[in-house]
């Protein structure tokens, strides 16, 4: 792990005071910049007003609700199975992932356990669609700074991960897969050897992307540097997952707190880097992945024989009580504080959305930076439309 | 002057120089973009590319300039129209004019100017009237911050090719490009005339300071701030469709090509293989089927230069603004500076 | 099963032991009977309801505790909908609605309450932290100069809930355009689509196709007619 050049940061600082002093004295006027809603670099439909002098951002606002859905809403109509079913499309990328802590809160007032078959390979589709989600970021953040080629290569990679998903649950992308009590169904048969061919595949493909994209010296000037995020900052805006890693906080929530999935039987690395700037966190979330690969590899020789499914009422009726569940989703820490009064359905569910947070620094973060750096530590800070509108 | 059997016109020498000249811009440009664009990058990024238009793909082009002319011919209601309009015939003007002075054979080319050279630099920054032109004309902040980019960008990166080239022509020790071509044919490399004196050897850091110049004239990655169509979604080209935008399309890729003919008339010893392997001495002792050779020999060395420009193209990601601006300041032109001086002092003491 | 009776545990025990039982005690220390009601899970949560006077006050007291990391700020509606859920059968009798509010865990008067999480990273736990919201003045204090992430979460519970935030810098709506008008997220406000048709899955609306009457073929019957 590198440490930040101080030189290069007192130049990037020197510089943009510069920029500052010569605007002073020009008296220029600014200019304001929509970016968005349609646009390349966003993922989704994200508006973000930037007031710009010259080619620095005086300030900068994003504005949300484009994709608004209404899901605390809808929840409210629904009963506890049918929430899975439309909680999937919160983070859409890796949707597995979305399910899990509003079941596991649903399991914990029923007072269930699945059973550990169930619970290990729930683990392993959780992991496979973080894997899923992060490679396509990766690809991504190459075409953000402007390398076309590197997308083709993680999504060409992340189609094994999906067909994996698709084997086992029916659905690449919305696999509505996970049930009070257990799983749907079983495992296919021949799915534990693929997914073993796939994560050496996957892990060759982290190789590559480092070798690419993160070894390239042009990569490397755009994005070290660049917004710096102080720890104390993340913790008061709520930051989770890699971005908080990234800014030396070591806290990871399958390593931190008890919950119903198998991640105490396994040996994994919580990766944190010092620097908080965009380059930590994108390496973060790409030691991730391989970690990621480490865990599934490790749950495939560990499934135990089983039923996949504890004994449920046929009607679920959630006895009142009020749970809140978090997990360490890919974007980050998604949780579902659910209130049950005893129906077939939730009460009040509150979807804490990773993205949600990890946006709302954006203000902060953007300000005096250059017009390619919003692009950057948006890059960096990652989100999905879906997660932040909900 | 070519002896033929029969006497051309002059009006008819004129016609086979337009031709010729259409031909020498037009046809690098569909080269480069079938070959390339095309065909190499999706290689590269494990998928076909373009299959279903021909054998290949290969008339792929022209579905292409058949889909952009059949366009409507749009323009923002705010942008100053007239402008607007003549921006995208600039860029490709300086293309037609660079190609005017480029020799392809020992008598194929189209006027011998004594200064050929300085002509075409000149004439290089014609193109830069143009982007800025757009950038400015297309009442869009977007097309505005890239012309702006560009603007910078493109003159900043001039100074380099200027004294790159200025290596070559203390060594050739003449500004007109035939003679360059014979001068490197001719010469030898410390005693050794077996492949002439290709000015790469000698030359090699004014060669990959030339190189790099131009990609930055070109705006290709990682020097494509001005387009970067991540941020400004295509910069200044962002309110072209149609024909103009094809204008603006075939600009691009005809300037890499001729850029690629000047580098290797430069650099690689043009449309020339070693004299000394014909027996020729001379210019005019060269044998007269090298004005079909020479063209020929000029293509694949400019299919060799352009796929590199092409390979860093689809590799790297791009600079930002200032890391752009103080890599040619501080680190290509002190370079080329330092290379012009050596050169110098190593004519005078050899 | 850690419901030790020793209150005055060291705030740095393993949990389980008692270490969400210092956290109230603490609390209490510093703000005094600003807490109003607590309620443990055992080994799992903790729920601490405030005055709604002293909810700023609490923000900082955790804070200074240790509770640094800000999750989430948001609003409860205890009122059951008048509208039901929709999941009922549209030709069946409707059922008499239960219109009473009760509120959840650690009890409370009003209809509406503001609910928040703060979680120590250090000592890996996290409390949910509730206050009533009286109905005149509808609003609390705002927190985002406290925890500046509370920013965006109040501006989301104000268009949702209608809860104002005093010394919030800038409530305006988060996802709704600016002039729209009612609180959504209140059980007062329909979900529209479910007015308009009721849940699809439930009952069969459409009539089964009527079978056509056989032609009258005195040699030629078929059977099965039904």
């Amino acid at each position: 792990m590198t440490n930040l050049s101080d030189r290069q940061q007192l130049g990037y600082i020197a510089s943009q005071a510069a920029d500052a002093r010569l605007n002073v004295e020009l008296e220029t006027e600014g200019m304001t910049l929509n970016i968005g809603p349609q646009h390349p670099a966003t993922h989704g439909t994200l508006r973000i007003i930037c007031r710009l002098d010259g080619e620095q951002v005086v300030w900068a606002e994003p504005s949300c609700g484009y994709m608004h859905r209404g899901y605390e809403k809808l929840t409210e109509v629904r009963t506890f199975p049918q929430v899975t079913s439309l909680v999937n499309r919160i983070d859409w990328l890796g949707s597995f992932a979305n399910e899990v802590p509003f079941i596991l809160a649903a399991e914990k007032l029923m007072e269930v356990e699945a059973p550990p078959r169930a619970q290990v390979i729930r683990t392993i589709l959780f992991e496979l669609s973080r894997i899923a989600n992060v490679t396509l970021f990766l690809g991504d953040l190459g075409v953000q700074m402007g390398a076309i080629t590197p997308v083709f290569i993680a999504f060409r990679d992340r189609e094994y991960v999906l067909n994996l998903i698709e084997g086992a649950t029916g659905g690449r992308f919305h696999p509505n897969f996970d049930r009070i009590g257990g799983l749907k169904d079983d495992l296919p048969k021949g799915w534990i050897d693929e997914t073993r061919q796939t994560m050496v595949k996957l892990r060759k493909f982290c190789d590559i992307i480092e070798d690419l994209l993160f070894g390239n010296e042009i990569f490397q000037s755009r994005m070290r540097g660049i917004g710096i995020i102080p720890a104390d900052v993340a913790k008061d805006y709520g930051l989770t997952g890699a971005n908080l890693r990234a800014s030396g906080v070591d806290y990871d929530l399958r390593r931190d707190q008890e919950i119903a999935l198998s991640y105490d039987k396994v040996d994994f690395t919580v990766w944190t880097h010092p620097d908080g700037d965009s380059w930590a966190r994108c390496w973060v979330r790409l030691q991730e992945t391989r970690e990621a690969c480490k865990i599934v590899e490790q749950l495939l020789d560990q499934i135990p024989a089983g039923p996949i499914m504890t004994k449920v009422p046929r009607i679920i009726k959630v006895p009142a009580g009020e749970a809140w569940v978090s997990t360490e989703n890919p974007l980050g820490e998604m949780g579902y504080y659910v209130v049950s009064k005893g129906d077939l359905g939730p009460f009040r569910v509150k979807i804490r959305s990773a993205s949600f947070n990890n946006i709302s620094i954006v203000p902060w973060a953007l300000k005096g930076v250059y017009v390619p750096d919003i692009i950057t530590i948006l890059a960096s800070l990652y989100f999905i439309l879906g997660d932040i509108d909900r | 002057m070519i002896q033929l059997a029969i006497e051309i016109p002059y009006w008819g020498q004129s016609l086979l120089r337009v031709l010729g000249g259409l031909v020498a811009v037009l046809l690098p440009a569909g080269l480069i973009v079938y070959l390339f664009l095309f065909k190499m990058m999706s290689f590269m990024q494990s998928r076909l590319g373009p299959m279903e238009a021909g054998p290949y793909g290969s008339p792929q082009l022209v579905a292409e300039v058949g889909k952009w002319m059949q366009k409507e011919d749009l323009a923002p209601d705010a942008a100053d129209k007239t402008i607007f309009k003549m921006a995208p015939l600039i860029v490709l003007l300086s293309t037609f004019l660079l190609v005017v002075v480029i020799p392809f054979g020992p008598d194929a080319l189209f006027t011998n100017f004594e200064v050929g050279i300085f002509y075409a630099l000149a004439v290089a920054s014609i193109s830069v009237l143009g982007i800025l032109v757009a950038g400015w004309s297309s009442a869009n902040k977007y097309s505005l911050l890239g012309g702006l980019r560009a603007a910078g960008q493109l003159i900043a990166y001039e100074l380099p090719m200027v004294l790159a080239t200025l290596g070559v022509v203390i060594q050739a020790g003449t500004m007109n490009l035939q003679q360059i071509v014979v001068a490197q044919n001719t010469g030898e490399i410390f005693g050794w005339g077996g492949i002439g004196n290709p000015y790469i050897f000698t030359q090699f850091v004014g060669f990959m300071i030339f190189m790099i110049a131009v990609q930055a004239e070109l705006t290709q990655s990682p020097f494509d701030m001005p387009i970067a169509e991540s941020e400004l979604v295509s910069g200044y080209m962002t309110e072209y469709s149609g024909f103009r935008f094809l204008i603006f399309f075939i600009a691009e890729f005809a300037t890499a090509g001729v850029f690629a003919f000047i580098a290797s008339v430069l650099f690689l010893g043009g449309w020339g293989i070693p004299f000394d392997w014909f027996g020729w001495t001379t210019i005019d002792s060269v044998d007269n089927w090298m004005n079909i050779g020479g063209p020929l020999i000029m293509f694949t060395k400019m299919l060799v230069l352009t796929f590199i420009i092409m390979w860093v193209r689809f590799s790297f990601p791009r600079f930002r603004e200032d890391q752009l601006q103080t890599f040619a300041w501080k680190v290509l032109i002190p370079l080329a500076l330092a290379n012009t001086a050596l050169t110098a002092i190593l004519k005078v003491v050899f | 099963m850690s419901d030790a009776t020793d209150t005055d545990e060291q705030p740095l025990a393993l949990p389980g032991d008692g270490l969400r039982e210092g956290i109230i005690e603490d609390l209490r220390r510093r703000i005094g009977d600003g807490v109003v009601d607590t309620h443990i899970s055992p080994n799992d949560d903790l729920w601490i309801r405030v005055q709604t006077g002293a909810w700023r006050q609490t923000a900082e007291a955790l804070k200074a505790a240790g509770f640094t990391h800000f999750s989430f700020i948001s609003g409860l509606d205890w009122m059951p909908s008048p509208y039901g859920t929709g999941e009922s059968d549209p030709t069946a009798e409707p059922k008499a609605l239960d219109t009473e509010i009760r509120q959840g865990v650690t009890g409370g008067e009003t209809r509406f309450q503001v609910f928040a999480r703060l979680v120590d990273l250090d000592r890996h736990v996290g409390v949910t932290i509730k206050a009533d919201v009286p109905d005149e003045p509808f609003a609390v204090d705002s927190w985002s100069m406290v925890f500046a992430g509370a920013n965006w979460h109040e501006r989301e519970c104000h268009e949702m809930f209608g809860i104002g935030f005093n010394g919030h810098p800038d409530l305006r709506n988060m996802y709704l355009p600016t002039d729209f008008e009612g609180y959504p997220l209140r059980k007062d406000f329909p979900l529209l689509a479910r007015m308009i048709k009721p849940w699809p899955g439930i009952v069969d609306v459409e009539p089964m196709p009527v079978q056509p009457e056989p032609a009258a073929e005195p040699a030629t019957q078929d059977a099965e007619s039904t």
